[in-house]
């Protein structure tokens, strides 16, 4: 047993892990507001981090600016996709909603591997201290700051959906949109706000993990890696979403470690996830938080 | 002229109803249509021969597919994996057991859809959006098996595998390969259309169009999901163990997820619930990547090329293609090709008096 290397994975995957938390969050609220499976999701942090990574490096704004411009834009292009995509699937299949965002999906990762090329950049870096010590364990900042980032949005994602007048109107048209209709909230406004809120929150996912790893199509699969994370939490429930992260970020560490001292088998780290997910599915398929949906003819 | 559909309800019988083909000239215009294509080899050349071969085996896959996912309305993202393993499966059977490639196309298709049971029958309680992301997890676990399998799939190296013999004649080229396909495009393609006739085909469309309902009439849910995904693989197996004896080889990167999202284009845009859809999308998606290519031919050279980098990203246009394709199709034509051939057909129907 090697405990500082466990201890190392089980600090990376809490790490990790809340970023999963955060994306799997977005991805939950579109899910809520609108009833769409996003399979671009990973692709936002994709095109976020790109974005921020031209910003910074092609314009050569400092890094608040650069983020701040990446933010807008990922608002309106989360508001620009919501309405030209998926406003006219409303009421289509669930399939047909489905295969649309994969379709976005591949777009996307291509297009910004025709644009950008498909090696990882690294982001210029930010901190003038590369590493702190926190109880006698090596830790880098941008570890930190993505940690500190992920632990705000959340809190920011709380106070929204509990305090705010838009927060509120999203809650209601998730429980039933007729309902918040008649009460004076606009469907389609929140439906937008709600992909424009989940793009940039990717987004902001996505940039921290580009200052940590460097940019490249590697992102996109943390929007893969979502999907064993909502349906553990359960896909309606925000704080199960965050839950969910958290342990798929501790599982797949935890899967390396075993893996890398007793089993040798390789690629335990990136397939224990989807393990997990079906034995969930097939125990427990509406997750620990999510509701259970009692349908009637 | 005669048309290809009547011109209108003149069916008095339940045998009439089920008729796969309502006019004589619907039952002419493809026998004429299948002895056009048993002459193709005598008159086209290589190119267009291997893009017709494509065709054949991506449509039987993507037919089982459009069962599982047009007809049963179960979403399916590992179609790619249980290709792979058709190819695999047959590979394997006549290396390692000797087994004449004739009879292993049939057996590989089986094997496959034994172990698409295997997978279906728990994904049988899910649907919808669950099922999707089950079968999502289903592929990338098969994928990471065939890179692990040295003993079945030869690991990163591959596997080579050899053409199909039958009385000695070998279907070793283009030409004689592609008889070999278009047989069984034939066999699978009526197949599927004379079960959707049957009892058991209604169930699935049952199934699809209110569970709920199909259960209280006595429709073992369960079952018919199951027999769905079995039936979906089969039809997989046998287009991926085609595939394995036209390539001769098989490489455990090929069965990638970008691979079974194109079976669902195909499907998508030949569309749902239609028998010769599933081939019209295949062919779709076999001439994509061609048209680009075509395309930035065209522009090669030009100040457009030039400032696009279109010769150094072919690959990435084609995936953008082939995004752009399914989303489109999705917006502005959401039943697909079938229906373009629908409208068409019902233009003539009436030539010269339609209204």
């Amino acid at each position: 047993m090697d405990w500082s290397l466990l201890l190392q994975l089980t600090l990376n995957g809490l790490i990790v892990g809340t970023l999963y938390g955060v994306v799997a969050m977005s991805f939950v609220l579109i899910y809520k507001a609108s009833q769409v499976v996003n399979f671009a999701q990973g692709e936002f942090l994709l095109v976020g981090a790109w974005m921020c990574w031209w910003f910074l490096t092609e314009w050569q704004l400092p890094f608040y600016a650069g983020f701040l411009f990446t933010l807008v834009f990922m608002t309106i292009f989360g508001v620009v996709l919501q309405v030209v995509v998926l406003r006219p699937l409303i009421g289509e299949p669930v399939i047909s909603v489905i295969m649309a965002t994969i379709g976005l999906g591949i777009f996307f990762q291509a297009l910004m591997k025709w644009i950008f090329g498909v090696f990882a950049k690294p982001f210029p870096p930010i901190f003038a201290v590369e590493r702190v010590n926190v109880l006698g364990l090596e830790v880098q900042t941008v570890y930190l700051m993505s940690l500190g980032i992920s632990l705000l949005i959340m809190a920011a994602f709380g106070w929204f959906f509990t305090a705010s007048k838009h927060g509120l109107a999203m809650r209601a048209t998730a429980f039933d949109q007729q309902v918040a209709q008649s009460l004076g909230v606009s469907v389609p406004k929140v439906f937008a706000m709600s992909w424009a809120i989940s793009a940039t929150v990717s987004a902001v996912a996505g940039v921290v993990v580009g200052v940590v790893n460097g940019v490249s199509s590697a992102l996109s699969f943390y929007g893969i890696k979502v999907f064993p994370a909502v349906i553990l939490g359960g896909l309606d429930s925000i704080l199960g979403a965050v839950l969910g992260g958290i342990i798929v970020g501790l599982l797949e560490n935890w899967a390396h470690y075993i893996d890398s001292e007793w089993l040798n088998w390789g690629n335990m780290f990136q397939i224990a996830p989807f393990y997990a997910l079906v034995l969930i599915l097939l125990i427990k398929p509406y997750g620990l938080f999510g509701t259970k949906n009692i349908e009637r003819v | 002229m005669n048309a290809m559909t009547p011109c209108g309800d003149f069916r008095t019988s339940y045998a009439a109803d089920t008729t796969i083909f309502p006019t004589r000239n619907s039952r002419l215009a493809l026998l004429i249509g299948i002895v056009l294509l048993c002459g193709a080899p005598l008159v086209l050349g290589r190119y267009e021969l291997s893009l017709l071969i494509n065709i054949g085996f991506m449509g039987i896959a993507a037919l089982g597919l459009n069962i599982l996912v047009g007809f049963t309305g179960q979403i399916s993202i590992g179609h790619a994996a249980f290709f792979g393993l058709g190819a695999f499966t047959s590979a394997y059977l006549h290396e390692r057991f000797h087994i004449p490639v004739m009879l292993c196309i049939p057996l590989a298709g089986i094997v496959t859809a034994l172990i698409g049971t295997i997978f279906g029958a728990p994904a049988a309680r899910l649907k919808g959006l669950y099922l999707a992301i089950a079968t999502l997890a289903a592929q990338f676990i098969l994928e990471d098996f065939f890179a692990r399998a040295r003993w079945f799939t030869g690991g990163v190296a591959g596997r080579m595998t050899e053409s199909p013999v039958l009385f000695g004649f070998a279907f070793d080229r283009d030409e004689s390969f592609f008889y070999l396909t278009l047989f069984y495009v034939i066999i699978m393609f009526a197949g599927a259309a004379n079960l959707m006739r049957s009892r058991d085909g209604r169930a699935l469309v049952a199934v699809r169009d209110h569970y709920l309902s199909a259960e209280m009439m006595g429709i073992n849910l369960a079952y018919y999901r199951t027999l769905s995904f079995s039936i979906a693989s089969l039809y997989a197996g046998i287009g991926g163990a085609l595939y394995a004896h036209y390539l001769l080889f098989v490489s455990v990167e090929a069965f990638n997820i970008l691979f079974s999202i194109q079976f669902l284009g195909m499907v998508i845009i030949g569309g749902l619930g239609s028998v010769m859809g599933s081939l019209m999308g295949a062919a779709f998606m076999v001439m994509l990547p061609e048209v680009t290519q075509w395309g930035a031919d065209l522009l090669a050279g030009g100040a457009i090329d030039r400032a696009l980098r279109l010769g150094n990203s072919l690959s990435y246009l084609r995936e953008m293609a082939l995004g752009a394709t399914i989303m489109l199709f999705l917006i502005f034509e959401p039943d697909g090709l079938a229906r373009r051939w629908r409208l068409i057909k019902a233009y003539w129907k009436l030539y010269p008096y339609s209204h």
